[in-house]
């Protein structure tokens, strides 16, 4: 067990873990930040994608001790008031379906459109592909991407 | 909460007023995105109920509660859309929240077989117009006047002489108005909320990674387990070593335990896997995932196992075999199975006398494996049970069925069991079998404390209910003149034979002939998406397109032959399908798609047609060559389901499916080696990928005013059909055996 003083959302957040935990179970279990899913835990969904200092990273793969000073945003810290251009989209385009996917989802789409302000077809599949929906939602995703794209 | 089968909308009614009228306490969130957000600052906590589904508060807000768990059917928002429409309130002034465990209150209160609309339609509609007349009577006796004379709009009650009141502030006195013994409803041509599409009642809590679903459930407190089960189906628990686990950090407790008492009889919603596991139990997720790994396990073969289950025929003693199974092993079974007299399900005609006087006979055997359901969320169950009662809360598609299990396995009575339901990270049937939920209770008992079990995914698709896995033997009669004189079907699987013997093209076609046989297996197996019909239409679909080509016939025109026949002079008894409905959805999309339009020669095109779970779908499959693969690219999609609550979620819901049968299709397969699942996790279980889905898929609805039926089963099944038929026009080759990406064998 270890002391961690991680950057989250914005804020110092204390842990005491073991150095292996995953980023996921810290904000699952430790920091009641379950925006963040899991599902899979070898990195094969995407459902537990945050951004470390604007990155998508899946959380699940992340072990606390790497971390250090890096920033780490989770759904719940990717906009103050869901005003996020992605966030609204999804709500424009009725993504959601059983919506468990859908913070991963969120957060990858929001660094894809921080490095690539305006991707192609092509360009969204390529990041979007690491992110399952079991619902099918994927038409959704691509068009709430487009809409956000031009904002 | 007792009576769960038996729903009788008087007795809900009344026994809501009687609760009615009184102080309700909410400590809810508010649940829906346009509403929450003005509405959840400086309300009163005066609810006041008008019968088991409107709370009104005098400040005016109207809470709607949705009987039914949510999956992702969207029945959080179609539901209450239906009371809305009658009670006759402006729906951005509702605010909607999963309701309570109460059969008595809230009906069935079960999410499965397509079935939240088909059969709340009736009881939520009666329950809006019920509430709407008690606020009017409320109103009426205010004011001095006849009801007859009150007038509702958007929440409002107004008389002609200029007298006028929102619902709010005659919600009280509402409250204490018997519930009117008959209402009138709207007609649809009236109706201003329903069949106008309305946002996920969850959206904006979905975008912003509230906590809702069972995963995300925490108390001070709460420890997590999980159990650790055999690694093969057919084996059991022989001992165990948990001192290494339990000197973990973190741990609590190892402990092995027993799911069912000996001699437990099953309802038909228990199953039983494996009924031995050893638990472990701890502080926090990683550190019980890592003492798990060191649990000291023997395992040994199960043998034959008798269970004695309580199902719909009644209690009946079944024996699970003991074998170790392996795939390869389970086909040249179904093979042999497939040559053995079978079951006779429907006869018309003389089939036999078709078959020997035919001048060509068609056959074709089509196989399709195991699936797993591999819902994004694995499963989970919260559960804190006490002395004299219990809390279990989580994804469950039929609270209703677990209760009683429950109450037996906890010795407490099901009236001192609370079962809360949250938004389950999609079902697909899997949930509504509740091993883990007893699981759970079973942890939470032993150990004295709130307990959260959690499935890993590898826990999760190793520990399956699946599908079954299935084959059938499809074969066609055709006289010189090449008619369709005979049509056979012999189907079954492991453990069940999936054949619908009375659905198209029985009715059609004067001699017909279905049969069916089963092989028992220790796999557990349960309802996925549209059960039996996923394979069926695959199938049936397939050959009907093999059949009209032998014809000389497009495949179109020769369904919409056969349903003419069957509607004009229908053969045999039970058909279960409306002909018309069925040609309803071909002619629809043969529409919207430019069947046999030029410009769409480009495609490889492949056309299916199903009717399963009350709803009629047909899919046009637009297939292309991309990087050297079949890629379907497009798909044009004509349902008909009756009045369409909520058209634009209904959209999402077929496209789902759409791109959920495509995946299926392709890649979905589990399989066995000595009875060890050969798939544990998405690195080698294919799912449907962004890239992988069609780029369009356009969604098409039959208006018509009949009552609406269900949507997320029937869209699936005849996906599978259609790209089936495409991939032949794609590759020149048929694909018969599930996954398509499998070897196809060579006719």
């Amino acid at each position: 067990m270890a002391k961690y003083n991680l950057n989250v959302n914005g804020k110092t957040r204390s842990v005491e873990v073991d150095a292996s935990t995953p980023v996921l179970w810290v904000l699952r279990d430790h920091l009641q930040l379950t925006g963040t899913k899991y599902g899979c835990g070898i990195a094969m969904c995407g459902a537990c994608t945050i951004h470390l200092n604007g990155t998508a990273v899946r959380s699940c793969q992340l072990p606390v001790s790497s971390v250090g000073k890096q920033e780490i945003t989770t759904i719940e810290g990717l906009s103050e008031k869901a005003n996020h251009p992605v966030q609204k989209a999804w709500i424009e385009h009725d993504v959601a379906q059983c919506g468990y996917c859908q913070s991963g989802q969120i957060m990858t789409a929001a660094a894809l459109l921080r490095d690539n302000p305006n991707p192609s077809d092509e360009d969204i599949e390529a990041t979007m592909s690491g992110n399952i929906c079991r619902c099918g939602t994927y038409l959704r995703i691509k068009d709430a991407i487009k809409t956000a794209s031009k904002k | 909460m007792k009576n769960t089968e038996r729903y009788d909308r008087r007795s809900f009614l009344k026994s809501s007023a009687l609760a009615g009228g009184g102080l309700m306490l909410s400590f809810s969130w508010f649940t829906k995105a346009e509403a929450a957000t003005k509405l959840a600052a400086g309300i009163s906590e005066k609810w006041y109920e008008l019968t088991g589904y409107i709370k009104i508060t005098p400040e005016n807000v109207i809470k709607i509660l949705c009987p039914n768990p949510e999956f992702g059917q969207n029945v959080m928002t179609s539901l209450p859309m239906i009371v809305a429409e009658e009670l006759d309130v402006d729906w951005k002034n509702v605010v909607v929240e999963m309701g309570p465990h109460d059969n008595v209150k809230l009906g069935p209160q079960f999410t499965g077989g397509s079935n939240s609309v088909r059969m709340y339609w009736k009881p939520l509609r009666i329950a809006g117009a019920s509430a709407r007349q008690m606020l009017v009577e409320a109103a009426a006796q205010a004011w001095g006047v006849p009801a007859a004379e009150i007038h509702t709009k958007a929440g409002v009650l107004s008389h002609k002489n200029g007298k006028s009141a929102k619902y709010g502030e005659m919600a009280e006195k509402a409250a204490t108005i018997a519930v009117p013994k008959e209402v009138k409803t709207k007609a649809v041509k009236d109706f201003s909320i329903i069949s106008k599409s309305k946002k996920n009642a969850e959206g904006l809590k979905i975008v912003t990674g509230k906590p809702l679903f069972g995963i995300d459930y925490q108390v001070d407190g709460m420890l997590i387990a999980m159990v650790q089960h055999p690694p093969a189906f057919g084996m059991k628990l022989k001992s165990f070593d948990g001192s290494q686990a339990l000197k973990m950090p973190g741990i609590k407790d190892v402990f092995s335990f027993k799911l069912y008492d000996e001699g437990f009889e099953q309802g038909g919603f228990d199953t039983r896997t494996f009924n031995e596991m050893i638990a472990v139990v701890g502080n926090s997720t990683w550190e019980v995932m890592n003492a798990r790994k060191k649990l000291k396990a023997q395992w040994e073969p199960a043998g034959d196992i008798k269970d004695t289950i309580t199902g719909r025929d009644g209690k009946r003693e079944v024996t699970v075999p003991g074998r170790l199974e392996t795939t390869a092993k389970q086909f040249e079974m179904m093979a042999e199975f497939a040559q053995k007299p079978a079951r006779q399900l429907r006869k018309d005609g003389d089939p036999e006398a078709a078959f020997k006087n035919a001048a060509k006979i068609i056959e074709r055997v089509y196989n399709a494996p195991f699936l797993a359901h591999n819902t994004m969320e694995p499963m989970n169950f919260f559960a804190h049970v006490q002395e004299d009662k219990a809390l279990v809360a989580g994804p469950i598609q039929a609270p209703g069925w677990m209760e009683p299990t429950l109450a037996k396995i906890l010795n407490m009575p099901a009236d001192k069991i609370e079962i809360q339901m949250t938004r389950m990270g999609g079902g697909f049937g899997r949930r509504a079998y509740g091993q883990y939920v007893y699981e759970a209770a079973r942890i939470s008992q032993k150990v004295k404390a709130p307990v959260k079990l959690m499935y890993t995914r590898e826990d999760d698709m190793t520990y399956g209910i699946y599908r079954p896995m299935y084959t059938a033997t499809y074969r066609a009669a055709l006289d010189a003149r090449n008619n369709l004189i005979g049509f056979h079907v012999i189907g079954g699987g492991i453990p069940e034979s999936p054949i619908h013997a009375n659905r198209f093209p029985a009715g059609a076609i004067d001699n017909y002939l279905a049969e069916a046989w089963e092989i028992p297996t220790n796999i557990t197996i349960g309802a996925f998406r549209a059960p039996r019909s996923n394979f069926n239409a695959a199938a049936e679909q397939s050959f009907l397109d093999e059949v009209a080509e032998a014809m000389g016939k497009d495949p179109i025109e020769f369904r919409l032959e056969l349903l003419k026949r069957a509607k004009t002079n229908p053969v045999g008894k039970n058909n279960e399908y409306d002909a018309d409905r069925y040609a309803g959805v071909l002619e629809l999309v043969k529409e919207k798609s430019g069947w046999g339009k030029v410009e769409n020669n480009k495609y490889s095109r492949g056309v299916a047609a199903y009717f399963c779970h009350n709803s009629y779908a047909a899919h046009v499959v637009d297939m292309v060559t991309r990087d050297g693969e079949p890629y379907v690219e497009k798909v044009t999609s004509a349902m008909d389901c009756g009045i369409v609550i909520n058209p634009d979620a209904a959209a999402n819901m077929v496209q789902g499916a759409v791109v959920d049968g495509i995946g299926n299709a392709f890649y979905g397969e589990m399989t066995f080696k000595d009875g060890v699942p050969a798939h544990n996790n998405l690195n080698t279980y294919r799912i449907i990928r962004h890239n992988e889905a069609p780029k369009k898929i356009d969604v098409h609805f039959v208006q018509n005013e009949i009552d609406p039926t269900g949507l997320g089963e029937p869209p699936f099944p005849p996906v599978f059909g259609a790209v089936a038929n495409a991939l032949y026009k794609n590759t020149g080759k048929r694909y018969y055996n599930q996954p398509f990406t499998a070897e196809q064998p060579t006719i």
